[in-house]
């Protein structure tokens, strides 16, 4: 077993087991930080394809945003998870069914091929991984590519019109209107003759 | 030193292992020291600003005080909250500090002078920055505490508010730079001070240094802490060396923020008299590490100047700087310097 | 780096319609609410534009572009004509509506143009992925656009249940893609069409197959994947159905056409049966419940579901006239869904939605005019001759007679019998019921117009409906 082989596993029986943990830990705090150390060993197979950037953007979408946000999420709720846990082996039977169908289903698609195709080689010191996703991405893909961008587009506009509303009873500042003020608005002087005795 | 290391006939990964040891040891040991010196520099500049003289008892001329203030960390008592979430709450300051640590990783301090050429070194610095803020977050739910908590939910929205202005100025070095690698960003750079980013990306050089505050929870960004609103925010329960990880690690960000403006900016090891005649050949004896640190110093400088001269930044304007006008002007820029690059636009793209 | 520029020319109107989505964007955020009207303007001038655009460049010709991730053909195009029409004259009827209610804002707009970008791309897609995109972009949209009116209870719930359930049918659409890549190894509907022609794997196809067709019949709305559909017209705003069920169920009929023909005819025997329970479920469901409905939009609901019945019919005949008469269908319905939740529009005001069968009571007192107009949409949808409605359903009779499939022909004329009984009943309720609400039809000149002119079209259409068949014929280059 080679270096390489002996990181491989390592790296995959960590992601096994933070997998395994998310979904078995009492705490759901616990549990997201689980999730996010499955990110980063999925990041650490994927270098170890030579997809560096993909593994980095999986650390820094996923890891960076997404699972802050849940987190943030998580924590604000707390959520009790002992009843959302209650119908565990009522569904135990039909998660095992579909399981095993997924596995049955992979064996066909992967069964007849499997051992046939040749390990793929190793790329030199010069390779980037970026480069070639970039030029392939703005290239051959590149209708699809601009329509995924239109599609997050239209997920921003719909998310802003529906939370963003002017509730009339709700006491906020105006930036705009504070440093628009003039003196005239506020300050009036007043000529008076002095009071006589 | 390294063929020396090979020379003794141990197993090739294993003299390979010792040789990256070494260097990390060579750039994390002068890291820690900076770190403690900063501290110090950090009181003597706010106090005269505030025309005061600061830290003078410890040592010559008060020059001993950070190593006093580290012993005492050491050997202060770690207290834990009873309604703390034990495990948790001792992670995150190795949270916070790790990836701090990990980060320079891939930071050149001269043309050959790095521990790891990564072709997308930036976007792995990205990536160890963006994770900074899980100590933060879970340090203020680990508590267990009102005030802690509120510090962790203002810092996970700030951060991942400024996260968005500082990638977008990143995408515009890059865009200039034509790469991923630090190094090579730099060495695009060539050619003297007015090839510099700083001044075809002005806006995105301003952005990102501001972004740079609201990241390591700087001031006028500091809400996380907040002493005048909620104590100290997240680092209200910890005490001892746990307090004192989450502050080395604001500090050690600080320093790589600097860095990287440097090198991203400012030329990194470049001299800024390259091209002009006379002052290129007498400053041409000076090391490309020295220039780095100068500038680094500069923008350290420039943090601590602006904690001594702003007043902290309401919540909401905070969101609204981030959101609605850092953002916009970025994509703005972003577009232009587009245009600019692929029109060809001299002197820098051309 | 060597690089190809792309034959960007083929795609002028979908990136003509992405350009003045954003303009309008932008515009609306600095108008004023009264100067609003703008919005509306450039809506409606973005697809005169694309009609302009596509009708101009219109060929016979097949044309890839983009890495054959686009394909443009006349079939695409007549039907990007007829969505660039529909979204035109939704924008229009909604108008009022939306004044009404306050929700005359630019999100409306906005995300209806997005939503007509998706469809266009889902006409024009020719690999799985742009299937997939163009789908998702109509469906965010259209999520979006009935989620709008916040304050209502039912949009709220009908937008939870459409993009619930929405998503599931993407989820297994994608999974029977994701088994048809694993299949053929390729996104490419070419590719996979050549590929199934000589595959070993027709399991695994099969497999993916089924899952293709369940998400096809989620976003057509067909039994037993109809369970949405209800609730989602009679919840939406009255002008956000009207946009559901117009266009995009001319996309639809282009994204079925686009997988199952031009990717999986190698598997039409497979999918044939598939149709043929779901089209005899979709017409049973559809036309029964539909009779137990007192509210009109959820009765245009199950029509519509038995509708899509009647369309898959003409789809399942695999053969160039079926597809014809299926696309011929999917007009006409088109422009009577337009019709009939334009007469709700119309004799809504503000604060009232005359969405209660109820509400049409003794329409022919109120208006002579309009209960002609109404009578026109309902006999056509019902089918009775000469409206248009009946040589949509007698062309894909005629189909599936023509492919030997004689008994589902008859059991279709039976179910559109027992659907004609709820159309009539609207007409009777219009001609000999006495009127609940003797209030005037106060409507704008635009709304009057453009609804008899839709009324009196589907009328014309039906007295000749030869153009447009031969239309559809030519567009599908009957094989």
């Amino acid at each position: 077993m080679g270096f390489e082989q002996f990181v491989f596993y390592v790296f995959a029986g960590l992601l096994l087991f933070a997998g395994a943990m998310v979904i078995t830990v009492r705490n759901p705090v616990h549990a997201a930080m689980f999730l996010v150390m499955t990110f980063f060993t999925s990041a650490g197979l994927w270098l170890m394809l030579e997809a560096e950037f993909l593994a980095i953007t999986l650390v820094l979408v996923y890891v960076g945003a997404v699972m802050v946000l849940f987190l943030f999420v998580v924590m604000m709720l707390d959520i009790n998870l002992v009843p959302l846990r209650e119908g565990f082996m009522r569904y135990l039977p039909v998660g095992i069914l579909v399981a095993l169908a997924m596995i049955i289903m992979m064996g066909l698609v992967v069964g007849p091929e499997f051992g046939a195709h040749p390990v793929p080689e190793r790329h030199g010191p010069d390779y980037n991984n970026t480069a070639e996703l970039g030029s392939i991405l703005y290239t051959v893909y590149v209708y699809p590519f601009e329509l995924a961008a239109v599609i997050l587009v239209v997920a921003i506009i719909a998310a802003i019109s529906l939370t963003l509303r002017r509730r009339p009873l709700v006491k906020h500042q105006d930036p705009d209107a504070q440093i628009a003020i003039r003196k005239q608005d506020r300050l009036r002087i007043v000529k008076m003759d002095s009071e006589k005795k | 030193m390294a063929e020396f290391i090979q020379g003794l006939g141990l197993p090739e990964a294993l003299a390979t292992f010792i040789i990256i040891l070494i260097k990390i040891v060579a750039i994390l040991m002068p890291l820690l020291l900076a770190l403690a010196y900063l501290t110090f520099a950090e009181r003597k500049v706010l106090n005269y600003f505030q025309a005061r003289v600061g830290p003078l008892h410890v040592g010559p001329r008060g020059w001993l005080t950070p190593i006093a203030d580290a012993i005492k960390m050491l050997f202060k008592e770690i207290i834990i909250p009873s309604g703390a979430n034990r495990f948790l709450f001792l992670l995150s300051p190795v949270l916070a500090f790790g990836p701090a640590m990990a980060a320079w990783a891939v930071i050149p301090f001269d043309a050959e002078l790095l521990l790891a050429d990564v072709n997308a070194a930036l976007l792995y610095v990205l990536a160890l920055t963006s994770f900074a803020v899980y100590g933060i977050i879970l340090a203020g739910w680990a508590s267990n505490s009102k005030y802690p908590f509120l510090g962790a939910m203002r810092s996970a929205a700030q951060v991942v508010s400024y996260e968005l202005a500082m990638g977008f100025a990143l995408v515009g070095v890059i865009m200039a730079g034509q790469s991923l690698n630090l190094r090579e960003i730099v060495l695009a750079q060539q050619g003297g001070l007015w090839m510099w980013f700083w001044l075809p990306l002005l806006p995105l050089f301003v952005i990102y240094f501001i972004s740079g505050l609201a990241e390591t929870n700087r001031p006028p960004f500091d809400l996380a802490e907040g002493e005048s609103e909620i104590v100290a925010g997240y680092q209200v329960e910890y005490s001892g060396i746990s307090f004192g990880l989450f502050f080395m690690a604001e500090y050690a960000n600080m320093i790589l923020i600097s860095v990287l403006t440097s090198l991203m900016f400012l030329g990194g090891w470049l001299s800024p008299f390259e091209g002009i005649p006379y002052l290129e050949e007498w400053f041409a004896w000076v090391p490309g590490i020295v220039w780095l640190l100068l500038k680094t110093s500069f923008f350290l400088l420039l943090f601590l100047w602006v904690r001594a001269t702003f007043p902290r930044y309401r919540y909401d304007q905070l969101m609204r700087l981030g959101w609605k006008v850092l953002i916009p002007i970025t994509i703005v820029w972003l577009i232009l310097l587009g245009g600019a690059i692929v029109g060809e636009v001299g002197p820098w793209f051309d | 780096m060597p690089f190809a520029i792309p034959n960007y020319n083929v795609a002028i109107p979908e990136m003509f319609v992405l350009g003045m989505a954003c303009l309008v964007l932008i515009v609306d955020l600095f108008l004023t609410e009264r100067s609003r009207t703008v919005t509306y303007l450039l809506s409606q001038a973005t697809m005169v534009g694309a009609a302009v655009l596509t009708l101009t460049t219109y060929s016979q010709e097949v044309v890839l572009a983009f890495s054959g991730t686009f394909v443009r053909d006349a079939m695409g195009d007549v039907l990007k004509a007829f969505i660039y029409l529909s979204a035109f004259i939704v924008f229009l009827y909604a108008k009022p509506y939306l004044q009404a209610r306050k929700l005359f804002k630019g999100e409306f707009y906005v995300l209806g143009l997005f939503g007509v970008l998706g469809m266009m791309v889902l006409v024009s897609a020719h690999s799985l992925l742009t299937v997939y995109l163009g789908l998702e972009l109509l469906a965010l949209s259209l999520y979006a656009m009935v989620a709008l009116q916040r304050d209502s209870i039912f949009a709220s719930e009908s937008a939870m249940k459409y993009f619930i359930l929405g998503a599931l049918a993407s989820g297994m659409l994608l999974y029977g893609m994701s088994m048809l890549y694993g299949a053929t190894g390729s996104l490419d509907l070419g590719e996979i069409s050549r590929e199934v022609a000589t595959t070993k794997m027709e399991l695994v196809m099969v497999f993916g197959l089924v899952f293709i067709v369940v998400g096809l019949a989620f976003k057509l709305g067909a039994v037993p994947f109809h369970m949405w559909m209800p609730d989602v017209y009679q919840g939406a705003p009255t002008a956000v159905t009207l946009y559901i069920a117009s266009a995009p169920k001319i996309a639809a009929f282009a994204m079925v056409i686009r997988l199952l023909n031009d990717g999986l005819y190698g598997l039409h025997m497979h999918w044939q049966d598939m149709l043929v329970i779901l089209a005899i479920l979709s017409m049973a469901v559809g036309n029964i419940f539909a009779i137990a409905q007192f509210n009109l939009k959820r009765m245009l609901a199950y029509s519509t579901i038995a509708h899509m019945g009647y369309l898959l019919l003409g789809i399942l005949t695999g053969s160039g006239d079926g597809y014809a008469a299926a696309m011929f269908y999917t007009l006409s319905y088109a422009l009577m869904s337009l019709g009939g939740f334009g007469m709700i529009i119309l004799l809504s005001r503000a604060g009232f939605e005359a969405d209660r069968l109820d509400d049409f009571k003794g329409l022919n007192e109120r208006s002579p005019w309009y209960a002609f107009m109404m009578l026109i949409l309902m006999f056509s949808m019902a089918g009775v001759p000469p409206f248009l409605g009946f040589w949509a359903k007698v062309s894909v009779l005629r189909e599936l007679i023509h492919v030997d499939m004689t008994w589902l022909a008859i059991v279709a004329v039976v179910f559109s019998i027992i659907g004609a009984f709820y159309y009539l009943r609207i007409v009777k309720l219009m001609y000999f019921d006495k009127a609940e609400d003797n209030s005037e039809i106060k409507q704008d000149l635009d709304l009057h117009v453009a609804l008899s002119a839709n009324s009196l079209g589907i009328l014309v259409l039906g007295i000749m409906p030869g153009p447009l068949m031969a239309l559809c014929a030519s567009a599908i280059g009957v094989m």
